[in-house]
């Protein structure tokens, strides 16, 4: 029973190369984790205290230096319906259309696509020019909740269309031609099957586009405009949260705990609503495992 | 006979269904159309009367100015360029040696735990981490140097490679993932060490995802706003160092659309052009790219 030495082959390249590889990449995990853990401690070191009942009641006094921020969280609110009421419908019409009513690589169809593409790579800047142009003066809607809330449906139209497009293409290939053996019409086909089992999907998107929608304010500044009272109706201009930030941090002198307190709200609701995407994509995810 | 008219009644209610989200599809995928028109109405009377020229010449951007008005965007350009630039120096380092690190060296569990930490980092606003910057890096670099003021070239390219910093991590550990894994086990094979086999085989391999990754996060920097305009110090010039203040193209939308009038704003809508010239630039590479690298094969 002697035991053959055991002696394996050193691999090629040298231990050390392997360690300083292992070393250099935890520092940067560990540095991007640091970082992210003191982006959320700062804003909750700086904008918690100036957190309570009031501030989210209250209206904005003294330009945002005292008061509350309940008329923006109104504004912000009926800023997201009128967005996601163009969205949701175009967005869901257009995938529905590339995936189940036109041939793959319809001339037209990649047009569109590609259409889609580009419009998900235009600077949210961009947007806020158009949208001021567009809505706010040719269409003649003003400064108001309205042109903001128009504005942001085009821009978040491309997660939209593309998580609807993925949610579609990923169900079973038989539905189709099993629905069209019952003698059931494409529309029929349409909206009683396809459209309930793509539903999980749409609804991520819908939930990651509320997100982006949430957070942006470029798009918002020329658009739903900065006025801080609380909207009568959504022609009235109104002043969403993150617009709120901005000037706070930009313009009022000694904004900055209010607009930490902002900021803090801002992104707690943000992480609920992406949290929602993940979580939501998750359970579909699982389900469409256990099912196939 | 009810049959048939039924079958003509669906085939009816079809047809009208199809045209409608036809209309739709041609309203989404014709919106970018829209958009670039309204753009081009906007600058047209800058273009009209000629200023072009001096958009792209002049030296300076004063266009209030009474006395010398200048319309140069050189001097934006150059700021959004190096910003942009920055954040990619600062940000693909560290989300490579992170995307290698999770791939290769942590537990699974590590690996799950930061890709849903860098999801959630793509979802935090722009505006509070530009806010951020502004009360947390801005300060810091005022500590490094006292005599500059702090809001600069620098706090910009910090704040902006943060934001793009999980961008180009996912990307790269998704292209990292994709790399198959009979390849890693040749390597093995031939008795190529990990480090080894990392450099050698995944990274070249993975090169054209991770290089895709990197476009997508010039694509969102450049056309960043809000994370710029809070931190950059918005003087429009040259920086000669880090810690001088610059001022992008989107900034100076952004701090003078609110009060432009005339030639003015024709300008800010040339600006906003060449902005989206820029972002279209890196989005048709990538897809130039992407058709170039069918990912059946993993662009390998």
């Amino acid at each position: 029973m002697s035991s053959l030495p055991q002696q394996r082959p050193r691999p090629v390249g040298s231990r050390w190369l392997d360690r300083i590889f292992a070393v250099t990449g935890a520092v940067a995990a560990l540095l991007s984790v640091a970082l992210f853990v003191s982006l959320l401690w700062d804003l909750v070191r700086l904008g918690l205290p100036e957190l309570s009942w009031e501030f989210f009641t209250g209206e904005v006094e003294d330009a945002g230096r005292s008061g509350g921020i309940a008329p923006l969280l109104v504004s912000t609110l009926w800023i997201l319906l009128c967005c996601l009421t163009l969205a949701i419908p175009l967005g869901t019409g257009c995938a529905l259309w590339l995936s189940e009513f036109v041939r793959r690589g319809n001339a037209l169809a990649r047009l569109v696509t590609g259409g889609v593409d580009l419009l998900a790579s235009v600077p949210s800047i961009v947007f806020g020019l158009f949208g001021m142009v567009f809505f706010a003066q040719t269409l003649g809607l003003g400064f108001s909740i309205l042109s903001g809330g128009l504005t942001l449906a085009c821009m978040i139209l491309p997660i939209l269309v593309r998580t609807t497009l993925t949610a579609l293409e990923s169900l079973p290939a038989d539905l189709r031609p099993a629905s069209a053996a019952l003698g059931l019409s494409r529309t029929t086909t349409t909206a009683k099957v396809l459209l309930p089992a793509a539903l999980p999907g749409i609804v991520v998107g819908i939930t990651l586009g509320t997100g982006r929608a949430l957070s942006e304010t470029a798009a918002l500044l020329f658009t739903s405009g900065y006025s801080t009272r609380l909207p009568e109706s959504i022609s009235d201009s109104g002043r969403a949260l993150s617009v709120h930030i901005y000037d706070l941090a930009l313009n009022v002198a000694n904004g900055g705990a209010m607009a930490s307190s902002s900021a803090l709200v801002l992104l707690a609701l943000i992480l609920v609503v992406n949290s929602a995407a993940v979580a939501l994509t998750g359970h579909w995810l699982r389900r469409r495992h256990a099912t196939s | 006979m009810t049959s048939s008219r039924n079958t003509t009644l669906c085939r009816s209610v079809d047809r009208l269904v199809e045209a409608v989200l036809g209309l739709l599809a041609l309203v989404s995928g014709g919106m970018v159309l829209l958009i670039v028109w309204h753009l081009l109405a906007g600058a047209w009377p800058a273009i009209a009367a000629g200023r072009l020229g001096a958009f792209f010449t002049d030296a300076k951007w004063q266009p209030g100015s009474l006395r010398d008005p200048q319309f140069g965007v050189v001097t934006m350009l150059v700021g959004s360029s190096l910003v942009t630039l920055l954040a990619v120096v600062i940000a693909l380092p560290v989300g490579l040696a992170t995307a290698i690190f999770h791939r290769f060296y942590a537990p699974a569990f590590l690996e799950r735990w930061n890709r849903r930490m860098m999801e959630l980092l793509i979802g935090v606003p722009a505006v509070v981490f530009g806010f951020w910057g502004l009360m947390i890096v801005v300060p810091a670099i005022v500590r490094v140097a006292p005599d500059m003021p702090g809001q600069s070239l620098l706090a910009g390219g910090i704040v902006l490679g943060l934001m793009i910093l999980p961008v180009i991590a996912l990307t790269s550990q998704a292209a990292l993932q994709a790399v198959p894994t009979t390849l890693l086990h040749a390597a093995a094979g031939l008795g190529l060490g990990r480090a080894r086999t990392i450099w050698s085989i995944a990274l070249p391999t993975a090169r054209g995802g991770i290089t895709s990754g990197v476009l997508l996060a010039l694509a969102r920097a450049i056309g960043e706003t809000m994370a710029v305009v809070l931190v950059c110090g918005n003087i429009p010039q040259i920086p000669t160092s880090l810690f001088d203040p610059i001022r992008p193209i989107t900034s100076t939308i952004a701090l003078e659309m609110g009060y432009a009038t005339s030639s003015h704003k024709a300008l800010l809508f040339c600006a906003g052009l060449v902005l989206v010239l820029f972002t279209a630039l890196f989005v048709g590479w990538l897809s130039f790219r992407r058709n170039d690298t069918d990912p059946g094969t993993g662009g390998a």
